[in-house]
């Protein structure tokens, strides 16, 4: 079994050099390889995550005082709609097909994606559904009616002209792409594995982005229903949405949400997936409890596909149907539970690193906690018909998407970022990014809980003075203006690190999975020769031959 | 309080109501809002115990565990992979207390959504309007606007049991204290009810997004004791008197096509686009609860209600001079 050396041997066969602009241009175009198609997947994502977060700071600037003139009610209507839609579909899903891309077949030791160019088809489906739904502002039509587009207000006779048309195709053009790349991840992970890596071999990353694949699977064909549903009532004149031709507008809620809901365990499924490659690494121990990680995935899959109603409590649905989505919400807690605790007990009786990566997962564990419990009041149907579509909400969905999601992903983005340009960042900036950026959050974020008590409902451009809502809307803005200089030093900190930082070596972190054996970027076919593993942490057994996990399984 | 500073409060509050204008979903003053109050209780309780403990256990983990500056060794800390027993403890005690929150929710919400209204309660249709509330009194035959009086039932006795529907697109009702959120929905008849103990003026909102405008779409729940309430009912039911002879201003009225969508009942202006106005001068707000109404509001929204309300579906009406003195002081006597 032993055929492989540490570190394994690289030399060069097949690496190609390009000099010309347009050569190196039409490489990255024509590309197929999963690391250039993961890398432009993050890079898209980080310029939409910038656009729309510009978006959130003219929204935060018109909301600082009561009756603000900063922006038109029409303008501030189409920034909260691109903002959430972007967000949702040109932050989060090229994030979950990026880091799905480009780790997953160098963790499991394979050479590329099973499928390679629908892996390029699915990232230039969703490039051009980003622009199809960009170009709405070139033609003056901004799509305006949020981004879960309720009916009726999406019909042609509240929304006519042409933005909710690029608002649908937008996203269902992005949409294709993302189960193209779902159906990669699946096919790659259950065929291309390296020889010995069984599926209880298969690193915690590689379980979690499977299960986020299947999910994306089972949830993307129902959006792709509504939306061609809606398609064909505004293009067509069909009435599945329309009320006066007796159409049912609650159908399109209950489809939206059906995608909608498990929509958020997708995003959130690929930073569990860092969460438990970074906390082990960082705490020196191996995750505990592996088996019971993946049960708990598998069995956020299966709740959490049944709890879609819980955004639909005040739509007079009967007390049985509330009580039912009410108790399957809160039972997505105990498996989530089990993960938090799990990632506790990783690092219990370690010896914790606190580098960058670490950092942020660990703001991810405290903010992410908050944000579950938060969600476990708004589970309980009768408090939220207090709750409901408040700026409560609001604050809950930022600290899970936010000081969940975002945190997390840094977390990622630090941990890869040696393995994927070759050069290490600088870890004082990454601190001072973490803990600027950790403050702003919170600044941010925390007064929504409080203008949510005292009555604001969401989407509202202005409120009136005197209604006691003024110091929370301030002190939030003043937040988002701290949240800036935290992400201008991560913009430092990745531009620094390319252009001057050291070279990272294959193995910075000292890890134990697969894509750490290769070079610091990896060739185009990342091994010369194909590993062999005998564990869960092949490189643990390398670097430890005196005490090997594989005696332990 | 000096005494002229009392008097001017009780003149700005004629109705001798306390208003709320900062609303407080902390203060329940009906049985629903009760109900949801007391579920947000023990919702604090349980999970700020939550987070004490997993937040505890977290910091004190990442203090003891972290790597000491003094330590240099490439020692490796023992290998750990789990224990059944530890991990089954942490999968049954949140299966409890899921059950626990899970059962009281139940209650609470069987309490709220099935409860039967007593043999004399108050019905009262409301119909959203992109971005008005139109507001029935069936029993009563009073058709008005934005502002819900009902009478206070302080067991039940008078307990007032809404409709909600709409005309046009998704609004959703809430207002803290009295009323938590129901959905106003198109070709739907969603049922909900209130029985508020305490009279006041209380603030509410539309909490769904329903347009351009959604965020002034405004509404006031007038409690009253049942003795006000039911002399509001007979101010409410008289019909303006029919003039014996049609002032300026009426005419005004017709000739700028007021009447196209302003009912005035007791006259032939019948439109039933926008609010009924037979009792405009009665109510406390203009435009869904973006100016209060006096005079000068009331005049500078006829003039142009896209300055304080841009994108509402009234539009500018151009009237000026001499005119609008004569549309507004007929409007004034619509009381």
């Amino acid at each position: 079994m032993a055929s492989i050396n540490y570190p394994l041997e690289n030399t060069g066969v097949g690496q190609r050099t390009e000099h010309s602009v347009l050569q190196i241009l039409y490489r990255w175009i024509a590309t197929t390889d999963h690391k250039k198609l993961g890398l432009m997947y993050i890079i898209c994502m980080l310029l939409y995550f910038v656009i729309s977060g510009l978006m959130a700071v003219a929204i935060r600037i018109q909301l600082a005082i009561p009756n603000n003139h900063f922006v038109s009610p029409q303008t501030f209507n189409q920034l909260f709609t691109m903002h959430g839609t972007t967000m949702v579909f040109l932050v989060g899903m090229p994030m979950v097909a990026g880091l799905g891309n480009y780790v997953v077949p160098l963790m499991i030791g394979a050479r590329d994606m099973a499928f390679p160019r629908l892996n390029a088809f699915g990232f230039w489906a969703f490039f051009f559904g980003g622009i199809l739904l960009y170009s709405s502002y070139a033609f003056g039509s901004v799509p305006d009616v949020g981004w879960f587009g309720y009916a009726p207000l999406t019909s042609k006779t509240f929304s006519p002209g042409a933005s909710t048309d690029f608002w649908v195709l937008g996203v269902l053009v992005a949409g294709f792409g993302t189960i193209a790349s779902a159906i990669n991840v699946v096919a790659t992970t259950v065929s291309m594995r390296c020889p010995g890596m069984t599926l209880r071999r298969m690193p915690m990353f590689v379980w979690v982005m499977l299960i986020d694949a299947l999910l994306i699977l089972l949830i993307f064909p129902p959006l792709a229903a509504a939306q061609s549903m809606l398609m064909i009532d505004r293009l067509a004149g069909a009435n599945f949405f329309n009320a006066n031709a007796g159409g049912n507008v609650l159908l399109w809620q209950h489809i939206f949400w059906i995608f909608g809901h498990p929509e958020v365990y997708v995003l959130i499924f690929p930073i569990f997936a860092i969460m438990s490659e970074v906390v082990p690494v960082f705490s020196r121990k191996p995750i505990f409890g592996k088996p019971a990680m993946v049960a708990a995935i598998v069995m956020i899959f299966f709740i959490g596909s049944g709890v879609w109603a819980h955004h639909m409590f005040t739509v007079g649905l009967s007390s049985l149907s509330n009580t039912f989505f009410a108790t399957a919400t809160m039972l997505v807690g105990i498996p989530t539970g089990i993960k938090i605790f799990n990632w506790t007990a990783t690092m219990y009786g370690g010896k914790i690193r606190f580098a960058t990566p670490m950092l942020f997962a660990c703001g991810f564990l405290f903010q992410f906690l908050v944000a579950g419990l938060t969600g476990i009041m708004l589970a309980t149907a009768p408090f939220d018909w207090q709750l409901h579509h408040t700026y409560f909400v609001v604050g809950h969905f930022h600290f899970t998407l936010i000081g969940g999601l975002v945190f997390g992903l840094f977390a990622g983005i630090y941990y890869w970022y040696p393995k994927a340009t070759g050069k290490m960042f600088s870890e004082t900036i990454g601190r001072l990014h973490f803990w600027i950026f950790m403050i702003g959050f919170n600044v941010t974020f925390i007064p929504m809980h409080f203008a949510g008590f005292l009555g604001m409902p969401r989407r509202v451009y202005t409120y009136l003075p005197g209604h006691g809502l003024e110091t929370w809307n301030l002190i939030s803005t003043w937040g988002v203006a701290i949240q800036i200089v935290g992400i201008l030093l991560f913009v430092v900190n990745v531009i620094w690190g390319l252009w001057k930082g050291p070279k990272a070596g294959d193995d910075p972190w000292d890890a134990w999975t697969l894509e750490w054996a290769t070079t610091s970027p990896p060739p185009e076919y990342n091994f010369e020769k194909i590993p062999v593993v005998r564990s869960g942490r092949p490189l643990w057994d390398l670097k430890h031959p005196e005490d090997p996990d594989w005696k332990f399984e | 309080m000096s005494a002229p500073l009392l008097a001017l409060l009780l003149q700005a509050q004629p109705s001798g109501l306390t208003e709320h204008k900062i609303t407080n979903m902390f203060n329940p003053l009906s049985t629903p809002t009760r109900v949801m109050f007391n579920m947000g209780m023990l919702e604090f309780a349980i999970t700020g115990a939550i987070f004490a403990v997993v937040a505890g256990l977290l910091a004190y983990t990442m203090i003891r565990f972290r790597k000491r500056r003094d330590d240099d060794s490439r020692q490796e800390p023992p290998q750990i992979y789990g224990s059944n027993q530890i991990e089954a403890a942490w999968t049954v005690i949140p299966i409890l207390i899921v059950f626990v929150i899970a059962g009281v929710s139940a209650r609470s919400v069987w309490g709220v959504e099935d409860a039967s209204p007593p043999a004399n309660a108050l019905h009262i249709s409301v119909v959203g309007h992109q971005y008005w509330w139109e507001i029935y009194y069936p029993a009563y035959n009073i058709v008005t606007a934005n502002e819900i009086h009902l009478p206070v039932s302080r067991n039940r006795d008078r307990a007032t049991y809404f409709e909600y529907t709409s005309k046009d697109v998704i609004h959703s009702l809430w207002v803290p204290e009295v009323i938590g959120k129901t959905d106003l929905i198109p070709n739907r008849v969603n049922h909900t009810w209130v029985d508020p103990s305490q009279a006041g003026v209380y603030w509410g909102s539309c909490t769904e997004f329903c347009g351009v405008q959604h965020a002034n779409m405004l509404i006031q729940f007038v409690v009253q004791e049942p003795a006000d309430f039911d002399k509001w009912v007979a101010d409410q039911q008289k019909a303006q008197p029919v003039p014996t002879e049609i002032s300026a201003g009426q005419k005004r009225f017709q000739i700028s096509g007021c009447w196209a969508c302003h009912e005035v009942k007791g006259t032939r202006f019948n439109g039933r686009i926008g609010p009924d106005l037979t009792h405009l001068m009665s109510r406390r707000e203009i435009g869904s609860g973006v100016l209060d109404n006096t005079p000068e509001n009331l005049r500078s929204w006829v003039v142009n209600p896209q300055q304080a309300k841009p994108g509402c579906l009234m539009p500018q009406s151009k009237i000026s001079g001499e005119n609008l003195d004569q549309l507004i002081s007929y409007l004034e006597t619509l009381k």
